[in-house]
């Protein structure tokens, strides 16, 4: 029997390091908006014949589009943004570049207006921000018949938000290194995290349920810990399946949903993580009061009495 | 038992030989209906929508006005012969037009979003307000009073039977006849002007010719039934018969975002996302049998039965398959072993402390249900709200097919994972194999 929740403050301390870096990135690096977010003109192309990205990105700053930005895929589509663009202009640019480079597939087909996108991005907050009260809501309701149902659904929300934070802190480091920007599939994967962060914890504090009413008289701590002995295998290989297909989609569909892949993955460690390490242990700190440990330097009536 | 198992086990097989039937072969549908349908990214298409200018309406007028603006968006968008279009309305004023499959020009576009209401016009004196400036003149909306109010002439007098037509000598005409409440009209305004040009209108431009020229005839008599328009080019007479029939908008429509989809990158995505989907069920089913033994296999079993039974459904309720709803489906196949996995690990747990096989399976189903339920049950809130968020925004299409896609796998995965499952695994009960534990839990060490 390992012991797990004994070395709760361990967990924390890993949770609150990477949580702090992740938020440091997010300052540092912040998340690069992706054309949905500014209005501008983009285009998937592939040509008949190979073509290099600095080949691509030299021809279109003699074309006088320094401002290009290009990332190429990698069966060598190549993906290029531009300020929103004339159909005129658009179709010069196209002229030019066939006569470079020879035939291509795909034109200057997208053009977006900003105000969708943030509007999108402000209605995902708003659903997130709805779906973790009915979370709290749900979770209460199930642990009703346990003593202090709302901590179960309060804790699972400290783990949803644990877990997005550390999804986006993540991506933005990976964002910063590689160019990545975020996009709707990125705020798909997002809300994919958040579901799957919940099913995860409630499997675990349903363990502790079942043990608590076996056993009421056991101490709550060494209940948790057996819970969670008990639901290791199951989570560790849950996630593990999971990985695997997302894996399998970033590997073989690639750019196109890398974003909506990758938050996931990381989304899916932290997820795991935080529903064995995280969820269960706040529970045992909120059980013994331990929140005093990390408050003690705050004065209160009865420290300065004693 | 043994024997209502069976029957189970005759259902279960019944029931994956129709999803079978159903999902095969892919590309018709049940009866020869549609396939299986692919969004607009996967497909290719066009993407548009239009924010409706709302300001003239009264508050209370705002919906109906939407709804007259999709009709009409509708009755134009039908003769184009596109299947599938989607036309939905989205927040309070804003619509999609999503036509699969079909790359429109923009003169069509614009066509599409036209007000499609002609306006008649007089000419005015230098010092009068005037409406439209062209080289013929200035012109102002030609008015009559009618029952004490003051009434512009216009198409929305028109009967929905406009037509093009050629006359004897081969000039285009467009015919058109006027409702009762626009003969009046048209008696009043056109002798009052017998002898003056009448200018016609679309918007703020003058209606012009084949020439170019703004088409502005002389009232020759009074007119009152019906009149024609000559000398507009075939095409513009087309298109406008057309659209007045269609009806006119009742507000105008400004484009806010405007998208040709290349199908270049979704119809390899489709061959990718189907290699993905394959080699992760392939690996799942892998790692569960070599993990869980037998009963591994048997999850495997249901997982093929899961996948089918899943994109039956898809068919089934024509739900179009885009990039984010194939993303939900391949990961709620990830998702879709949890149960069994916590199935299996009681069932393990219940076999350590020395139970049967067949007490086993029931203890491990039983006791993993709560967690099951209820793990289950949050995502499904979870999923819900987000389909509800997604189709109330205008770009929610990728957050609605994601909802729904997970949705219906989680669902399917309860059904597969618990019902399948332990029908299967109950065929093994009071067979020989069902003595050798180590099938059942390669770990297994029993308890003394």
């Amino acid at each position: 029997m390992i012991d797990i929740t004994g070395k709760r403050s361990r967990f924390f301390l890993i949770s609150i390091g990477v949580i702090l870096i992740c938020i440091i990135s997010l300052a540092v690096f912040g998340l690069e908006l992706g054309v949905e977010f500014s209005s501008g003109s983009m285009m998937t192309v592939s040509f008949e014949q190979e073509v290099k990205q600095n080949e691509l990105e030299a021809e279109l700053v003699s074309l006088g589009y320094s401002n290009a930005l290009i990332q190429k895929f990698e069966d060598g589509d190549f993906l290029i943004r531009l300020p929103e663009l004339s159909n005129e202009v658009k179709a010069e640019l196209e002229a030019a570049l066939i006569t470079e480079f020879g035939i291509f597939e795909g034109k200057f087909d997208k053009k977006v207006s900003p105000m969708v996108a943030t509007e999108t991005t402000r209605t995902a907050a708003i659903a997130v921000a709805i779906a973790a009260v009915g979370v709290l809501l749900y979770i209460t309701w199930a642990f009703r018949h346990m003593p202090k149902p709302f901590r179960y659904g309060a804790c699972a929300i400290v783990a949803i938000v644990h877990d997005a934070l550390i999804a986006l802190g993540v991506f933005s480091i990976i964002g910063g290194i590689l160019g990545w920007e975020i996009n709707l599939m990125f705020i798909t994967g997002l809300l994919a995290v958040i579901g799957y962060s919940v099913n995860n914890t409630v499997v675990v504090f349903d363990r502790i349920r079942e043990n608590l009413i076996e056993s009421p008289h056991s101490d709550f701590e060494i209940i948790v810990n057996n819970s969670l002995m008990e639901t290791l295998a199951r989570s560790l290989n849950t996630s593990l399946t999971t990985i695997i297909v997302v894996l399998a989609l970033l590997l073989f569909v690639g750019s196109t949903i890398q974003n909506f892949t990758v938050v996931l993955l990381i989304g899916i460690i932290a997820g795991t993580f935080s529903s064995l390490f995280i969820a269960p242990l706040l529970l045992v700190v909120w059980e013994k009061s331990g929140w005093r440990r990390f408050t003690r330097w705050i004065p209160t009536k009865s420290s300065t009495r004693s | 038992m043994p024997k209502k198992n069976t029957q189970a086990f005759i259902a279960i097989l019944l029931l994956f030989v129709l999803a079978l039937l159903t999902v095969f072969p892919i590309n018709v549908g049940l009866l020869g209906g549609k396939g299986v349908l692919l969004g607009l990214d996967l497909q290719g298409g066009t993407h548009i929508v239009y924010q409706a200018d709302l300001s003239s309406i009264e508050p209370s007028g705002e919906t109906d006005a939407i709804e007259g603006v999709m009709a009409v968006l509708s009755n134009r968008i039908n003769p184009m012969g596109v299947t599938e279009p989607v036309i939905q309305k989205k927040g309070s004023n804003r619509i999609l037009v999503e036509l699969p499959g079909r790359d429109i020009t923009d003169k069509e576009k614009e066509s599409l979003s036209s007000v499609a209401l002609l306006e008649f016009g007089e000419l005015v004196a230098e010092d009068e307000d005037a409406k439209w400036e062209n080289e013929l003149g200035r012109w102002r909306p030609a008015t009559a009073v009618m029952d004490g109010v003051i009434k512009t002439l216009n198409s929305s007098y028109f009967k929905e039977n406009t037509f093009a037509n050629r006359d004897n000598f081969g000039n285009i005409l467009l015919i058109f006849e006027w409702n009762e409440e626009g003969s009046k009209l048209s008696e009043e305004i056109t002798s009052r002007m017998l002898g003056q040009r009448l200018g016609i209108f679309e918007g703020a431009e003058p209606l012009r010719g084949e020439g170019g020229l703004p088409i502005a005839p002389t009232v020759q008599a009074v007119i009152t039934n019906s009149g024609q328009i000559t000398g507009l080019s075939w095409d513009e007479a087309t298109r406008l018969s057309q659209q007045l029939n269609a009806g006119r908008l009742p507000v105008s429509l400004k484009i806010i975002e405007d998208e040709i989809v290349s199908p270049v990158l979704g119809a390899k995505f489709v061959d990718m996302s189907v290699k993905a989907g394959i080699i992760g069920i392939a690996l799942v089913m892998l790692f569960m049998s070599l993990y869980y033994r037998l009963p591994g296999l048997i999850a495997s079993l249901s997982l093929i039965f899961y996948g089918t039974l899943v994109m039956a459904l898809f068919k089934i309720m024509s739900i179009s398959l885009t990039l984010a709803g194939i993303g939900g489906f391949v990961l709620s196949i990830g998702m879709a072993v949890d149960a069994n996995v916590l199935i299996f690990e009681r069932m393990k747990e219940e076999l350590q402390t020395g139970r049967t096989l067949g007490a086993a399976i029931n203890a491990g189903f039983n006791r993993a249900w709560t967690a099951i339920k209820d793990s289950n049950i949050t995502t499904f809130i979870v999923c819900g709200i987000l389909y509800w968020v997604g189709s109330s925004i205008t770009n929610g299409a990728p957050v609605m097919g994601f909802a729904l896609t997970l949705f219906i796998g989680v669902a399917v995965s309860m059904f597969t994972a618990i019902f399948v499952t332990r029908t299967l695994l109950y065929l093994f009960v009071g067979t020989r194999l069902a003595q050798k534990t180590n099938l059942f839990s390669p770990f297994l060490r029993r308890k003394r």
